[in-house]
């Protein structure tokens, strides 16, 4: 099987130069990651982050014939040769597919994203109805893997200013939770030409979202509870 | 090779190395107390192999039916075949549901019921009433607990300003002359460079091994690099013999398919569509123990009635839950199973085989999170600023076999109370020990070698034949002629561990250094598992030796006369001393041997 792999060593590269591989796959290799280990035990200066080899961990994200995704959850059955590999696009490349991820999570930390609650906790756990519970689905199962953030044009461009898909999303996930007591501080947080009114619905976070998730939808919630806030 | 000199000193109150749920917990407790700590992790806290559990959490917070600590214990001790020690179950046990609602006020997004408490499953092993009928206890975010964990613990950790060191790998442990320990050199993997980081306490929070075999379900990061370290500075590894196979990974890809499948009311068939677990375990049947089932899985492909062309796998069967269930409950399985397994669960059964998941053993510990060691006639005398927690302790309170569901339980409950016994020891020594002179000496020579090796032993290559000498002499069932052959055998293996070599020499995240050093700690653990397995002469829980069934006196090959104790390896002479079972928990009744039957 054939690949194409931008590489990029600062150590010893001017600058990134894509390296072809053909590669002879066992019957055992379904999936992506598993072509991309079988190429790593031939050539060990392959730089790639992985981890779960199930689309939990969030590690292996990467632009896959032009669409971010998870090496790990990629059948290779469903891939055009050759398959052009990159780094995710927008952040800084470390080495070839290695990106340099601290802008992404310095957004994510910017939301705050923990449950703020200055009651006194209880002896046992906080009620939660089941209804109030299921508004966390499609929210807290996000991995972190920046897929959707690198596949955004406003993120590209204001990675700095914009808090991107990710981030968003988990903005949303606190404010919607009932035991959060901190929904107006959140959009206070919020409320800046940037931060959230960046993003103009084009909608690729939803489509590269390896876990199904729509940022796209729950953005869209924050700017409605924006607009019925300041009513 | 550099000068010791040379290498850079932090100084911290506390480090923690590894960032996973234990790792975090302890993290959490150290930062809240206003200590000065700093964790290390070698990849990003959310991307750390907790992440991947599924089930759920036991703690008997009685939410369903009637339910206490007491139980819990029970189950726990006889999930373990007593080789548990009972103080350090009771200690789990007892402190449990305090530790899982501790993580709903942090934030943890739990299932809920019609009333709002935190909604549990049943779970194998976990009963009523000492072992009379299924009890509810696993406390779960659908069948993504531990995503739902970790990621509560690291949103917590970033309230708490908790200090993380992301990408950074631990080399190798600092002890001093006394055999104090002092912390850990570390390299930071984006840039090559060393470091030593000093501190008054030292909690290793490294996780698993699972990688050693072949066929696993646990992520490429699980290299046992505590165990590794902790092995090389002189301390002993504990019950590496007990590894637990987990009855459902997918076949042929190894992701785990949760327990909490069976808990929700999923069924195992073998190739003639029986439901063989009733003949293994007439009252808990596919909720009997991990390691009953695995057994009944391993023994009905081995007699000819496994399913599929090749009559290798087991089958999963849950369909009859109704889709309804199944995407409410279990909708990460769905996801895996039509991945990996290209079957729908709605409609069609999994494929599955017992797949190497957890170590019981480990680095030594008390129940207070300080690794213990023998010395001087106590076989538990306590290792000055050395801690460790989760998979990579051994309190003992998994033995012989874990329960489902307890790892999280431990990983929250041990985390936290190695968090407090840091604190405490800080208190009472607060000053800083002098480093050895030679501090990170090993570490460079280690390095050194790796980049200066020549006509070596390819990583991937010395991998393969560590990963399938385990498969092969150590697995669910082991016999005697295969375990002195894979004493040999691994030993071989090891001898070329010594001589890896590396083409890649960029200082920039160099990932083929990294899997290097990750193979050095490996091997150790692999050394550790197979000559403790061939010693131990006895069938316990996960360690079913041939030669060693049923006979009369022995129920299921146990021999309590001889082996009710823990093992405990020494690298490099690969001598093996004892220590023995603690059965007096701290306040209730002991809990005597009997025979273990579900």
């Amino acid at each position: 099987m054939k690949f194409n792999i931008l590489r990029y060593d600062p150590d010893q590269d001017q600058k990134p130069y894509f390296k072809e591989y053909d590669i002879a796959l066992e019957p055992s290799d379904r999936m992506l990651l598993d072509a991309l280990i079988r190429i790593k035990s031939v050539d060990d200066t392959l730089a790639l982050r992985r981890s779960c080899r199930e689309g939990v961990c969030g590690s292996d994200a990467m632009n896959i014939n032009g669409k971010n995704g998870l090496a790990c959850v990629t059948k290779i059955s469903d891939l055009k040769e050759p398959v052009v590999l990159k780094p995710l696009p927008g952040l800084p490349i470390i080495r070839d597919l290695i990106v340099d991820m601290t802008q992404f999570f310095k957004q994510y930390h910017s939301i705050k994203p923990f449950v703020i609650n200055h009651d006194t906790p209880p002896e046992t756990e906080r009620l939660q109805s089941p209804t109030d519970r299921l508004e966390l689905d499609g929210l807290y199962e996000c991995i972190l893997c920046a897929c959707c953030s690198t596949a955004c044009p406003s993120f590209w461009w204001n990675p700095d200013k914009f808090v991107g898909p990710a981030g968003l999303l988990a903005a949303y996930r606190f404010i919607a939770d009932t035991r959060d007591q901190a929904t107006n501080e959140r959009l206070d947080n919020l409320e800046d030409p940037y931060r959230l009114f960046r993003c103009h619905t084009i909608m690729n976070c939803v489509d590269v979202c390896p876990k199904g998730l729509n940022p796209s939808l729950a953005i869209g919630k924050i700017k409605e509870m924006m607009v019925k806030r300041g009513v | 090779m550099a000068n010791p000199a040379s290498i850079p000193v932090r100084k911290y109150d506390a480090i923690v190395v590894g960032a996973g749920g234990s790792g975090l917990r302890a993290a959490l407790q150290l930062s809240t107390a206003g200590l000065k700590v700093a964790v290390l992790s070698k990849v990003f806290p959310t991307r750390s192999h907790t992440v991947a559990a599924q089930g759920g959490v036991g703690a008997s917070l009685g939410n369903m039916g009637e339910d206490n600590w007491h139980w819990h214990m029970y189950d726990t001790i006889k999930g373990s075949d007593w080789l548990g020690d009972q103080d350090a179950i009771e200690f789990m046990c007892k402190k449990a549901p305090e530790a899982v609602r501790e993580l709903e006020h942090f934030g943890m997004p739990f299932d809920r019921n019609e009333n709002g408490t935190i909604y549990q499953r049943p779970f194998g092993g976990h009963s009523q009433n000492f072992g009379e009928k299924p009890v509810q206890r696993s406390c779960c975010a659908a069948d993504r607990t531990g995503h739902a964990m970790l990621h509560t613990l690291y949103q917590r950790n970033v309230f708490a300003n908790t200090q993380f060191f992301v990408e950074w790998m631990a080399l190798d442990l600092i002890r001093d002359a006394h055999g104090d320990v002092l912390g850990v050199t570390a390299m930071e993997m984006e840039t090559g460079e060393t470091m030593i980081f000093q501190a008054k306490a030292t909690v290793f929070a490294t996780g698993g091994a699972g990688r050693i075999y072949a066929s696993s379900t646990n992520a490429f990061i699980n290299t046992g690099d505590g165990l590794g370290m902790a092995a090389r500075a002189g301390i002993p590894l504990e019950d590496m013999e007990f590894w637990q196979f987990h009855p459902t990974g997918v076949a042929g890809a190894g992701v785990l398919i949760t327990e909490g499948v069976r808990g929700e009311g999923g069924i195992l068939l073998n190739g003639n569509g029986e439901r063989f677990m009733e003949r293994y375990a007439p009252t808990m049947k596919d909720l009997a123990s991990r390691d009953v089932v695995s057994r009944a899985m391993a023994t009905e492909i081995k007699e000819g009635r496994g399913a599929g062309p090749n009559k290798d796998y087991i089958l999963l069967k849950l369909d009859h839950l109704g889709p309804e269930v199944i995407n409410k409950r279990l909708p990460g399985i769905r996801e895996i199973a039509m991945k990996f397994a290209n079957v729908d669960p709605i409609k069609e059964p999994i494929p599955v085989v017992p797949t190497c998941h957890y170590q019981m053993g480990g680095i030594p510990t008390n129940y207070r999170g300080e690794v213990v060691i023998p010395k001087d006639g106590n076989p538990n005398s306590v290792v000055p600023g050395f801690y460790a927690a989760g998979e990579v302790g051994c309190a003992s309170i998994h033995g012989a076999n874990r329960l489902g569901t307890n790892s999280l339980t431990d990983l929250l409950v041990m985390g936290k109370s190695a968090g407090d016994s840091v604190i405490e020891f800080i208190k009472q020594n607060p000053e800083y020990k002098d480093l050895p002179a030679d501090a990170g000496q090993a570490s460079l020579a280690r390095l050194a070698k790796l980049e200066n090796q020549q006509n070596g032993e390819n990583v991937h290559a010395v991998g393969d034949a560590m990963r399938q000498t385990m498969q092969a002499h150590c697995g669910v069932f082991r016999f005697p002629d295969m375990l002195t052959e894979g004493v040999t055998k691994i030993k071989e293996v090891a001898a070329r561990a010594e001589r890896l070599e590396i083409k890649d020499k960029s200082k920039v995240f160099n990932t083929a250094r990294i899997e290097a050093l990750e193979l050095q700690n490996l091997i150790e653990v692999a050394v550790s598992t197979m000559v403790s397995a061939e010693n131990r002469k006895e069938t316990r829980g996960a360690h079913d030796r041939a030669d060693f069934h049923d006979r009369p006196g022995f129920v299921n090959g146990r021999d309590d006369e001889n082996w009710l104790k823990h093992s405990l390896w020494y690298k490099g002479t690969d001598k093996i001393e004892y220590k023995p079972v603690n059965l007096n928990p701290l306040t209730v009744e002991s809990f005597a041997p009997k025979a273990r039957t579900y």
